[in-house]
Protein backbone atom coordinates (compact mmCIF):
# COMPACT_ATOMS: atom_id res chain seq x y z
CA UNK A 1 0.00 0.00 0.00
CA UNK A 2 1.12 3.56 -0.60
CA UNK A 3 1.52 5.89 2.38
CA UNK A 4 -1.62 7.72 1.19
CA UNK A 5 -3.73 4.54 1.39
CA UNK A 6 -2.30 3.61 4.75
CA UNK A 7 -3.13 7.09 6.01
CA UNK A 8 -6.73 6.79 4.87
CA UNK A 9 -7.00 3.34 6.38
CA UNK A 10 -5.71 4.61 9.73
CA UNK A 11 -7.85 7.73 9.58
CA UNK A 12 -10.97 5.58 9.17
CA UNK A 13 -10.01 3.41 12.08
CA UNK A 14 -8.61 5.92 14.58
CA UNK A 15 -10.07 9.28 13.50
CA UNK A 16 -8.75 12.12 15.64
CA UNK A 17 -5.71 10.19 16.88
CA UNK A 18 -4.12 10.44 13.44
CA UNK A 19 -3.05 14.05 13.47
CA UNK A 20 -1.64 14.74 10.03
CA UNK A 21 -0.03 13.36 6.90
CA UNK A 22 3.00 15.03 5.34
CA UNK A 23 3.30 14.02 1.72
CA UNK A 24 5.54 16.54 -0.03
CA UNK A 25 8.75 15.24 1.46
CA UNK A 26 11.34 12.58 0.65
CA UNK A 27 9.85 10.09 3.10
CA UNK A 28 6.11 10.78 3.67
CA UNK A 29 5.17 10.45 7.33
CA UNK A 30 2.04 10.20 9.47
CA UNK A 31 1.84 12.05 12.76
CA UNK A 32 0.06 10.16 15.51
CA UNK A 33 -1.15 11.48 18.88
CA UNK A 34 1.23 10.26 21.58
CA UNK A 35 -1.46 8.72 23.80
CA UNK A 36 -2.81 6.41 21.07
CA UNK A 37 0.54 5.21 19.71
CA UNK A 38 0.32 1.77 21.32
CA UNK A 39 -3.09 1.08 19.77
CA UNK A 40 -2.07 2.30 16.34
CA UNK A 41 1.14 0.26 16.44
CA UNK A 42 -0.76 -2.84 17.54
CA UNK A 43 -3.17 -2.40 14.65
CA UNK A 44 -0.37 -1.82 12.15
CA UNK A 45 1.41 -4.98 13.24
CA UNK A 46 -1.62 -7.25 13.33
CA UNK A 47 -3.84 -6.14 10.47
CA UNK A 48 -3.58 -8.60 7.58
CA UNK A 49 -3.35 -5.99 4.87
CA UNK A 50 -0.80 -3.85 6.69
CA UNK A 51 1.33 -6.48 8.47
CA UNK A 52 4.12 -4.21 9.66
CA UNK A 53 6.25 -6.86 11.31
CA UNK A 54 9.61 -5.13 11.15
CA UNK A 55 10.62 -2.02 13.07
CA UNK A 56 13.62 -0.80 11.09
CA UNK A 57 14.55 2.17 13.21
CA UNK A 58 13.36 4.22 16.15
CA UNK A 59 14.91 7.63 16.65
CA UNK A 60 14.48 10.65 18.84
CA UNK A 61 14.77 14.03 17.16
CA UNK A 62 15.40 17.52 18.53
CA UNK A 63 15.35 20.23 15.90
CA UNK A 64 16.84 22.94 18.10
CA UNK A 65 15.69 26.01 20.02
CA UNK A 66 13.30 27.16 17.26
CA UNK A 67 11.14 24.07 17.61
CA UNK A 68 9.11 23.61 20.82
CA UNK A 69 8.84 19.84 20.41
CA UNK A 70 10.78 16.62 20.56
CA UNK A 71 9.91 13.95 18.05
CA UNK A 72 10.05 10.18 18.11
CA UNK A 73 10.20 8.64 14.65
CA UNK A 74 9.32 5.03 13.85
CA UNK A 75 10.42 3.51 10.55
CA UNK A 76 8.33 0.45 9.82
CA UNK A 77 8.56 -2.16 7.13
CA UNK A 78 6.34 -5.06 6.20
CA UNK A 79 8.22 -8.16 5.09
CA UNK A 80 5.17 -9.95 3.62
CA UNK A 81 3.62 -6.86 1.96
CA UNK A 82 6.88 -5.03 1.16
CA UNK A 83 5.70 -1.55 1.99
CA UNK A 84 7.05 0.96 4.46
CA UNK A 85 5.70 3.63 6.72
CA UNK A 86 7.06 6.43 8.86
CA UNK A 87 5.25 7.32 12.08
CA UNK A 88 5.96 10.45 14.07
CA UNK A 89 5.10 11.38 17.61
CA UNK A 90 5.23 15.01 18.74
CA UNK A 91 6.17 15.61 22.37
CA UNK A 92 6.22 19.17 23.78
CA UNK A 93 9.51 20.09 25.40
CA UNK A 94 7.85 21.96 28.27
CA UNK A 95 6.42 18.88 29.93
CA UNK A 96 8.28 15.67 30.65
CA UNK A 97 8.17 13.87 27.30
CA UNK A 98 6.20 10.66 27.69
CA UNK A 99 5.09 8.08 25.16
CA UNK A 100 3.96 4.50 25.53
CA UNK A 101 6.35 1.70 24.67
CA UNK A 102 6.02 -0.55 21.62
CA UNK A 103 8.35 -3.15 23.05
CA UNK A 104 5.56 -5.71 23.41
CA UNK A 105 4.88 -5.47 19.66
CA UNK A 106 8.43 -5.33 18.30
CA UNK A 107 11.00 -6.60 20.77
CA UNK A 108 13.74 -4.71 18.98
CA UNK A 109 12.18 -1.54 20.39
CA UNK A 110 13.50 -2.50 23.82
CA UNK A 111 17.06 -1.33 23.13
CA UNK A 112 16.07 1.41 20.72
CA UNK A 113 13.82 2.97 23.34
CA UNK A 114 16.53 2.66 25.96
CA UNK A 115 18.88 4.50 23.63
CA UNK A 116 16.35 7.25 22.97
CA UNK A 117 15.75 7.59 26.70
CA UNK A 118 19.48 7.67 27.33
CA UNK A 119 20.26 10.38 24.79
CA UNK A 120 17.00 12.42 24.68
CA UNK A 121 15.36 11.79 28.04
CA UNK A 122 12.12 10.64 26.46
CA UNK A 123 10.31 8.30 28.83
CA UNK A 124 8.64 5.22 27.40
CA UNK A 125 5.76 4.23 29.67
CA UNK A 126 5.43 0.51 30.27
CA UNK A 127 8.98 -0.31 29.17
CA UNK A 128 10.29 -3.37 31.01
CA UNK A 129 13.81 -2.13 31.68
CA UNK A 130 14.18 1.58 31.01
CA UNK A 131 17.72 2.52 32.01
CA UNK A 132 20.70 4.09 30.32
CA UNK A 133 22.36 1.95 27.68
CA UNK A 134 25.28 3.81 26.08
CA UNK A 135 26.22 6.24 28.83
CA UNK A 136 27.24 5.38 32.39
CA UNK A 137 24.37 4.95 34.85
CA UNK A 138 25.30 8.06 36.82
CA UNK A 139 25.47 10.40 33.84
CA UNK A 140 23.52 13.61 34.24
CA UNK A 141 21.46 15.16 31.49
CA UNK A 142 20.57 13.98 28.00
CA UNK A 143 23.41 14.77 25.60
CA UNK A 144 21.59 14.64 22.27
CA UNK A 145 19.28 17.48 23.28
CA UNK A 146 20.39 20.59 21.47
CA UNK A 147 20.43 22.66 24.67
CA UNK A 148 22.76 20.23 26.46
CA UNK A 149 25.96 21.68 27.83
CA UNK A 150 28.93 19.47 28.63
CA UNK A 151 29.51 19.06 32.36
CA UNK A 152 32.68 20.60 33.72
CA UNK A 153 33.37 17.64 35.97
CA UNK A 154 32.63 13.94 35.81
CA UNK A 155 33.09 12.10 39.12
CA UNK A 156 35.42 14.82 40.33
CA UNK A 157 37.58 14.72 37.22
CA UNK A 158 37.77 17.81 35.06
CA UNK A 159 36.59 17.15 31.52
CA UNK A 160 39.49 18.49 29.44
CA UNK A 161 37.49 20.13 26.63
CA UNK B 1 38.30 -43.67 58.82
CA UNK B 2 36.88 -44.79 55.53
CA UNK B 3 34.61 -42.40 53.74
CA UNK B 4 30.92 -43.13 54.34
CA UNK B 5 29.62 -45.23 51.57
CA UNK B 6 27.44 -43.51 49.01
CA UNK B 7 23.86 -44.61 49.29
CA UNK B 8 22.89 -45.52 45.77
CA UNK B 9 19.24 -44.77 46.54
CA UNK B 10 19.92 -41.10 47.12
CA UNK B 11 19.38 -39.28 43.89
CA UNK B 12 20.13 -35.63 43.65
CA UNK B 13 16.76 -34.16 42.80
CA UNK B 14 17.89 -30.56 42.69
CA UNK B 15 21.23 -30.47 40.93
CA UNK B 16 21.19 -26.68 40.80
CA UNK B 17 23.39 -24.61 43.04
CA UNK B 18 23.04 -21.05 44.25
CA UNK B 19 22.98 -18.39 41.61
CA UNK B 20 26.36 -16.90 40.90
CA UNK B 21 26.93 -13.65 39.06
CA UNK B 22 29.96 -13.57 36.80
CA UNK B 23 31.07 -10.59 34.81
CA UNK B 24 32.33 -11.68 31.42
CA UNK B 25 34.32 -8.92 29.75
CA UNK B 26 34.66 -6.01 29.00
CA UNK B 27 38.15 -7.27 28.21
CA UNK B 28 37.59 -10.77 26.96
CA UNK B 29 38.98 -12.25 23.73
CA UNK B 30 35.70 -13.80 22.66
CA UNK B 31 33.51 -10.72 23.07
CA UNK B 32 34.91 -9.19 19.86
CA UNK B 33 35.59 -5.83 21.39
CA UNK B 34 34.55 -4.34 24.68
CA UNK B 35 31.30 -6.00 25.63
CA UNK B 36 30.45 -6.88 29.20
CA UNK B 37 28.01 -9.67 29.91
CA UNK B 38 26.54 -10.00 33.35
CA UNK B 39 26.03 -13.74 33.58
CA UNK B 40 23.72 -15.18 36.19
CA UNK B 41 24.90 -18.74 36.48
CA UNK B 42 23.49 -21.83 38.04
CA UNK B 43 26.55 -24.02 37.90
CA UNK B 44 27.30 -24.11 34.20
CA UNK B 45 23.78 -23.17 33.16
CA UNK B 46 23.13 -19.58 32.16
CA UNK B 47 19.96 -18.31 33.80
CA UNK B 48 20.36 -14.84 32.37
CA UNK B 49 22.95 -12.96 30.34
CA UNK B 50 22.56 -9.19 30.47
CA UNK B 51 24.69 -7.29 27.96
CA UNK B 52 26.20 -4.00 29.09
CA UNK B 53 27.35 -1.88 26.18
CA UNK B 54 28.60 1.64 25.66
CA UNK B 55 32.31 1.13 26.32
CA UNK B 56 33.07 2.20 22.76
CA UNK B 57 30.55 5.03 22.54
CA UNK B 58 32.20 7.86 20.61
CA UNK B 59 29.16 10.10 20.12
CA UNK B 60 28.93 9.60 16.35
CA UNK B 61 25.45 11.09 16.21
CA UNK B 62 26.33 14.16 18.26
CA UNK B 63 29.49 14.77 16.24
CA UNK B 64 27.53 14.51 13.00
CA UNK B 65 25.29 17.41 13.96
CA UNK B 66 28.30 19.71 14.03
CA UNK B 67 29.99 18.64 10.80
CA UNK B 68 29.45 19.00 7.06
CA UNK B 69 28.14 15.96 5.24
CA UNK B 70 31.56 15.32 3.70
CA UNK B 71 33.25 15.55 7.07
CA UNK B 72 30.99 12.86 8.55
CA UNK B 73 32.22 10.14 6.17
CA UNK B 74 35.48 9.46 8.09
CA UNK B 75 33.40 9.06 11.25
CA UNK B 76 31.38 6.31 9.61
CA UNK B 77 34.66 4.44 9.02
CA UNK B 78 34.98 4.08 12.74
CA UNK B 79 31.60 2.46 13.23
CA UNK B 80 32.09 -0.99 11.75
CA UNK B 81 35.84 -0.76 11.26
CA UNK B 82 35.94 -4.27 9.80
CA UNK B 83 33.77 -3.21 6.86
CA UNK B 84 34.50 0.50 6.68
CA UNK B 85 33.89 0.70 2.93
CA UNK B 86 30.33 -0.47 3.38
CA UNK B 87 29.82 2.08 6.16
CA UNK B 88 31.01 4.92 3.88
CA UNK B 89 28.76 3.60 1.19
CA UNK B 90 25.68 3.41 3.40
CA UNK B 91 26.06 7.01 4.51
CA UNK B 92 26.81 8.37 1.03
CA UNK B 93 23.80 6.50 -0.31
CA UNK B 94 21.53 8.22 2.19
CA UNK B 95 22.92 11.67 1.39
CA UNK B 96 22.65 11.02 -2.34
CA UNK B 97 19.06 9.85 -2.05
CA UNK B 98 18.16 12.96 -0.10
CA UNK B 99 19.92 15.22 -2.60
CA UNK B 100 18.21 13.49 -5.53
CA UNK B 101 14.84 14.60 -4.17
CA UNK B 102 15.52 18.09 -5.43
CA UNK B 103 15.51 18.49 -9.19
CA UNK B 104 18.98 18.95 -10.68
CA UNK B 105 20.79 18.75 -7.37
CA UNK B 106 22.36 15.38 -7.88
CA UNK B 107 23.36 14.13 -11.34
CA UNK B 108 23.88 10.53 -10.24
CA UNK B 109 27.02 8.52 -9.62
CA UNK B 110 29.06 7.95 -12.82
CA UNK B 111 29.10 4.41 -14.16
CA UNK B 112 32.74 3.81 -13.32
CA UNK B 113 32.15 5.02 -9.78
CA UNK B 114 29.27 2.59 -9.31
CA UNK B 115 31.37 -0.33 -10.55
CA UNK B 116 34.22 0.62 -8.26
CA UNK B 117 31.84 0.89 -5.32
CA UNK B 118 30.53 -2.60 -5.90
CA UNK B 119 34.01 -4.03 -6.46
CA UNK B 120 35.32 -2.48 -3.25
CA UNK B 121 32.14 -3.20 -1.29
CA UNK B 122 32.22 -6.88 -2.16
CA UNK B 123 35.96 -7.17 -1.46
CA UNK B 124 35.28 -5.65 1.94
CA UNK B 125 32.44 -8.10 2.49
CA UNK B 126 34.86 -10.96 1.86
CA UNK B 127 37.38 -9.38 4.22
CA UNK B 128 34.75 -8.95 6.90
CA UNK B 129 33.46 -12.51 6.59
CA UNK B 130 37.04 -13.80 6.66
CA UNK B 131 37.63 -12.09 9.97
CA UNK B 132 34.36 -13.45 11.28
CA UNK B 133 35.29 -16.96 10.17
CA UNK B 134 38.79 -16.79 11.64
CA UNK B 135 37.82 -15.40 15.02
CA UNK B 136 34.83 -17.71 15.30
CA UNK B 137 37.11 -20.68 14.90
CA UNK B 138 39.44 -19.27 17.52
CA UNK B 139 36.58 -18.66 19.98
CA UNK B 140 35.50 -22.25 19.64
CA UNK B 141 39.02 -23.57 20.02
CA UNK B 142 40.44 -23.97 16.52
CA UNK B 143 43.47 -21.76 16.09
CA UNK B 144 44.52 -22.66 12.55
CA UNK B 145 41.59 -21.11 10.62
CA UNK B 146 42.44 -17.77 12.20
CA UNK B 147 45.89 -17.78 10.58
CA UNK B 148 44.47 -18.77 7.20
CA UNK B 149 41.80 -16.06 7.40
CA UNK B 150 44.21 -13.31 8.36
CA UNK B 151 46.71 -14.33 5.72
CA UNK B 152 44.07 -13.89 3.03
CA UNK B 153 42.44 -10.81 4.55
CA UNK B 154 45.87 -9.20 4.42
CA UNK B 155 45.81 -9.51 0.62
CA UNK B 156 42.51 -7.58 0.52
CA UNK B 157 43.93 -4.92 2.82
CA UNK B 158 46.92 -4.53 0.53
CA UNK B 159 44.55 -3.99 -2.39
CA UNK B 160 42.69 -1.36 -0.37
CA UNK B 161 45.95 0.27 0.58
CA UNK B 162 46.79 0.58 -3.10
CA UNK B 163 43.49 2.15 -4.04
CA UNK B 164 42.98 4.56 -1.15
CA UNK B 165 46.11 4.58 0.98
CA UNK B 166 44.57 3.19 4.14
CA UNK B 167 44.22 -0.29 5.55
CA UNK B 168 41.39 0.07 8.01
CA UNK B 169 39.59 3.41 7.86
CA UNK B 170 39.35 4.21 4.19
CA UNK B 171 37.18 7.29 3.63
CA UNK B 172 37.16 6.12 0.02
CA UNK B 173 33.53 6.25 -1.02
CA UNK B 174 32.35 9.86 -1.16
CA UNK B 175 29.09 11.57 -1.94
CA UNK B 176 28.80 11.34 -5.73
CA UNK B 177 31.28 8.55 -6.36
CA UNK B 178 34.62 7.44 -5.01
CA UNK B 179 37.63 9.55 -4.05
CA UNK B 180 40.17 8.32 -6.60
CA UNK B 181 40.54 6.14 -9.63
CA UNK B 182 42.30 2.79 -9.66
CA UNK B 183 46.09 2.75 -9.72
CA UNK B 184 47.72 1.06 -12.75
CA UNK B 185 47.56 -2.75 -12.80
CA UNK B 186 44.95 -2.71 -10.03
CA UNK B 187 42.38 -4.83 -11.86
CA UNK B 188 45.03 -7.41 -12.72
CA UNK B 189 45.88 -7.68 -9.06
CA UNK B 190 42.22 -8.08 -8.14
CA UNK B 191 41.99 -10.88 -10.70
CA UNK B 192 45.10 -12.50 -9.29
CA UNK B 193 43.61 -12.36 -5.81
CA UNK B 194 40.22 -13.75 -6.89
CA UNK B 195 41.89 -16.58 -8.80
CA UNK B 196 43.87 -17.40 -5.70
CA UNK B 197 41.01 -16.90 -3.28
CA UNK B 198 38.18 -18.87 -4.86
CA UNK B 199 39.63 -22.35 -4.19
CA UNK B 200 40.63 -21.20 -0.70
CA UNK B 201 36.97 -21.11 0.39
CA UNK B 202 36.84 -24.88 0.03
CA UNK B 203 39.99 -25.13 2.12
CA UNK B 204 38.30 -23.14 4.89
CA UNK B 205 35.24 -25.33 4.66
CA UNK B 206 37.31 -28.46 5.06
CA UNK B 207 39.22 -26.84 7.93
CA UNK B 208 36.29 -25.71 10.00
CA UNK B 209 32.82 -26.02 8.49
CA UNK B 210 32.82 -29.78 8.25
CA UNK B 211 34.90 -30.31 11.37
CA UNK B 212 33.20 -32.73 13.74
CA UNK B 213 34.09 -30.79 16.90
CA UNK B 214 32.97 -27.53 15.36
CA UNK B 215 29.61 -29.00 14.36
CA UNK B 216 29.13 -30.42 17.85
CA UNK B 217 29.72 -27.01 19.34
CA UNK B 218 27.44 -25.05 17.01
CA UNK B 219 24.72 -27.33 15.60
CA UNK B 220 21.29 -26.83 17.15
CA UNK B 221 22.63 -24.19 19.53
CA UNK B 222 20.62 -21.01 20.10
CA UNK B 223 18.07 -21.55 17.37
CA UNK B 224 16.48 -18.33 16.18
CA UNK B 225 13.60 -18.72 13.75
CA UNK B 226 12.78 -16.13 11.11
CA UNK B 227 9.82 -14.75 13.04
CA UNK B 228 11.89 -14.05 16.12
CA UNK B 229 14.66 -12.56 14.01
CA UNK B 230 12.27 -10.14 12.30
CA UNK B 231 10.66 -9.21 15.59
CA UNK B 232 14.09 -8.37 16.93
CA UNK B 233 14.89 -6.38 13.78
CA UNK B 234 17.74 -8.72 12.93
CA UNK B 235 18.98 -8.65 9.36
CA UNK B 236 21.83 -9.82 7.20
CA UNK B 237 23.44 -13.25 7.55
CA UNK B 238 21.73 -13.76 10.93
CA UNK B 239 18.30 -13.47 9.33
CA UNK B 240 19.28 -15.50 6.28
CA UNK B 241 20.69 -18.17 8.57
CA UNK B 242 17.13 -18.56 9.85
CA UNK B 243 16.07 -19.59 6.36
CA UNK B 244 14.55 -16.37 5.05
CA UNK B 245 15.78 -15.31 1.63
CA UNK B 246 16.07 -11.58 2.27
CA UNK B 247 18.86 -9.47 0.92
CA UNK B 248 18.54 -5.78 0.10
CA UNK B 249 20.90 -6.23 -2.83
CA UNK B 250 18.23 -8.45 -4.38
CA UNK B 251 14.98 -7.29 -2.83
CA UNK B 252 15.47 -3.53 -2.94
CA UNK B 253 18.41 -3.19 -5.31
CA UNK B 254 20.43 -0.04 -4.78
CA UNK B 255 23.43 1.12 -6.82
CA UNK B 256 23.64 -1.26 -9.82
CA UNK B 257 23.26 -4.58 -8.02
CA UNK B 258 20.33 -5.49 -10.27
CA UNK B 259 22.79 -5.97 -13.16
CA UNK B 260 24.69 -8.74 -11.44
CA UNK B 261 23.86 -12.38 -11.19
CA UNK B 262 24.25 -13.88 -7.74
CA UNK B 263 22.36 -16.06 -5.28
CA UNK B 264 21.30 -15.39 -1.73
CA UNK B 265 22.44 -18.26 0.49
CA UNK B 266 20.15 -19.21 3.36
CA UNK B 267 20.28 -21.59 6.29
CA UNK B 268 18.70 -25.02 6.06
CA UNK B 269 18.13 -28.19 8.06
CA UNK B 270 20.70 -30.95 7.59
CA UNK B 271 19.48 -33.86 9.72
CA UNK B 272 22.57 -36.04 9.03
CA UNK B 273 24.78 -33.76 11.10
CA UNK B 274 22.07 -32.41 13.40
CA UNK B 275 22.02 -28.90 11.98
CA UNK B 276 18.76 -26.97 12.05
CA UNK B 277 17.88 -23.76 10.29
CA UNK B 278 18.60 -20.69 12.44
CA UNK B 279 21.26 -22.24 14.68
CA UNK B 280 24.83 -21.02 15.16
CA UNK B 281 26.18 -23.31 12.46
CA UNK B 282 23.79 -21.99 9.82
CA UNK B 283 24.51 -18.36 10.67
CA UNK B 284 28.18 -19.14 10.20
CA UNK B 285 27.64 -21.15 7.01
CA UNK B 286 25.69 -18.35 5.33
CA UNK B 287 28.78 -16.14 5.62
CA UNK B 288 30.96 -18.80 4.05
CA UNK B 289 28.54 -19.13 1.13
CA UNK B 290 28.25 -15.38 0.77
CA UNK B 291 31.97 -15.14 0.14
CA UNK B 292 31.46 -17.33 -2.91
CA UNK B 293 28.67 -15.06 -4.14
CA UNK B 294 30.85 -12.00 -3.64
CA UNK B 295 33.54 -13.70 -5.70
CA UNK B 296 30.92 -14.28 -8.40
CA UNK B 297 30.00 -10.59 -8.46
CA UNK B 298 33.63 -9.53 -8.64
CA UNK B 299 34.25 -11.99 -11.48
CA UNK B 300 31.45 -10.38 -13.46
CA UNK B 301 33.07 -6.99 -12.98
CA UNK B 302 36.43 -8.42 -14.06
CA UNK B 303 34.86 -9.99 -17.15
CA UNK B 304 33.06 -6.87 -18.28
CA UNK B 305 35.89 -4.55 -17.22
CA UNK B 306 35.40 -1.15 -15.63
CA UNK B 307 33.62 1.32 -17.92
CA UNK B 308 35.57 4.42 -18.87
CA UNK B 309 34.78 7.83 -17.54
CA UNK B 310 34.99 9.79 -14.31
CA UNK B 311 34.70 8.14 -10.91
CA UNK B 312 33.16 11.12 -9.17
CA UNK B 313 30.15 13.23 -10.12
CA UNK B 314 30.74 16.96 -10.34
CA UNK B 315 28.85 18.49 -7.48
CA UNK B 316 28.67 22.20 -6.76
CA UNK B 317 28.10 21.57 -3.09
CA UNK B 318 26.93 18.75 -0.89
CA UNK B 319 23.88 20.48 0.49
CA UNK B 320 20.74 18.30 0.53
CA UNK B 321 17.38 20.10 0.46
CA UNK B 322 15.17 20.45 3.50
CA UNK B 323 13.67 17.09 4.30
CA UNK B 324 14.44 13.75 5.80
CA UNK B 325 15.26 10.27 4.60
CA UNK B 326 15.78 6.80 5.94
CA UNK B 327 18.03 4.78 3.70
CA UNK B 328 19.33 1.27 4.20
CA UNK B 329 22.00 -0.76 2.54
CA UNK B 330 23.27 -4.30 2.91
CA UNK B 331 26.47 -4.19 4.95
CA UNK B 332 28.25 -7.48 5.71
CA UNK B 333 26.58 -7.65 9.13
CA UNK B 334 23.09 -6.74 8.02
CA UNK B 335 21.06 -3.74 7.07
CA UNK B 336 22.77 -0.50 7.84
CA UNK B 337 20.26 2.33 8.08
CA UNK B 338 20.84 6.06 8.16
CA UNK B 339 18.11 8.47 9.14
CA UNK B 340 19.08 11.98 8.12
CA UNK B 341 17.12 15.14 8.84
CA UNK B 342 18.26 18.15 6.85
CA UNK B 343 17.18 21.78 7.12
CA UNK B 344 18.88 22.79 3.88
CA UNK B 345 22.11 23.98 5.51
CA UNK B 346 25.48 22.28 4.92
CA UNK B 347 25.18 20.47 8.25
CA UNK B 348 22.56 17.87 9.11
CA UNK B 349 20.16 18.46 12.00
CA UNK B 350 20.04 14.81 12.95
CA UNK B 351 21.90 11.71 11.84
CA UNK B 352 20.81 8.43 13.30
CA UNK B 353 22.73 5.31 12.45
CA UNK B 354 20.74 2.12 12.77
CA UNK B 355 23.33 -0.52 13.30
CA UNK B 356 22.66 -4.17 12.49
CA UNK B 357 24.95 -5.32 15.31
CA UNK B 358 23.02 -3.30 17.86
CA UNK B 359 19.78 -5.13 17.13
CA UNK B 360 21.54 -8.50 16.84
CA UNK B 361 23.08 -8.06 20.26
CA UNK B 362 19.72 -7.15 21.79
CA UNK B 363 18.54 -10.69 21.05
CA UNK B 364 21.46 -12.26 22.93
CA UNK B 365 19.68 -12.26 26.28
CA UNK B 366 16.78 -14.30 24.94
CA UNK B 367 18.99 -16.57 22.83
CA UNK B 368 21.30 -17.55 25.65
CA UNK B 369 18.78 -18.28 28.40
CA UNK B 370 19.13 -21.84 29.68
CA UNK B 371 22.26 -22.68 27.71
CA UNK B 372 25.78 -23.39 28.94
CA UNK B 373 28.50 -20.80 29.45
CA UNK B 374 30.48 -22.25 26.55
CA UNK B 375 27.46 -21.75 24.29
CA UNK B 376 27.52 -18.00 24.98
CA UNK B 377 30.88 -17.86 23.23
CA UNK B 378 29.42 -19.77 20.29
CA UNK B 379 26.46 -17.38 20.08
CA UNK B 380 28.49 -14.16 20.21
CA UNK B 381 30.76 -15.46 17.47
CA UNK B 382 27.86 -16.58 15.31
CA UNK B 383 25.93 -13.28 15.41
CA UNK B 384 29.22 -11.61 14.44
CA UNK B 385 29.13 -8.27 16.22
CA UNK B 386 31.58 -5.41 16.00
CA UNK B 387 31.35 -3.29 19.11
CA UNK B 388 32.38 -0.14 17.27
CA UNK B 389 29.10 -0.34 15.43
CA UNK B 390 26.99 -1.33 18.43
CA UNK B 391 28.09 1.69 20.45
CA UNK B 392 28.84 4.08 17.56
Amino acid sequence: MTPQEIYENLKDKFGESIVSFEEDIADPFITVAAESLADVAQYLAQDEALAFDFLMCLSGVDLGAKDPNYYVVYHLYSMPRRHKLVLKIVLPKEEDPHVSTVEHIWRTANWHERETYDLYGIIFDGHSDLRRILLPDDWEGYPMRKDYTEPEFYRGMRVPY
Amino acid sequence: MAAPQQDSKIIELKPFTDEMIVSMGPQHPSTHGVLRLELKLDGEVVRDAIPHIGYLHRCFEKHSENLNYQQIIPFTDRMDYIAAMNMNWGFCLAVEQLMAKEEGKFPGVPERGEYLRILIGELNRIGSHLLSFGTYGMDIGAFTPFLYAFRDREKILLLFEKICGARLTYNYIRVGGVSRDTPPEFMEEVKEFIDYFEPQIDVYNSLLTANRIFIERTANVAVMDAEMAINYGITGPNLRGAGLRWDLRKDEPYSIYDRFDFDVPVGRDIPEIGVVSGDCWNRYKVRMDEMKESVRIIRQILDSGLPDGPVQAELKAVRPPKGEIFSRSEAPRGELGFYIVSDGTPKPVRVKAKSPCFTALSALQELSRGLMVADIIAIIGSIDIVMGEVDR
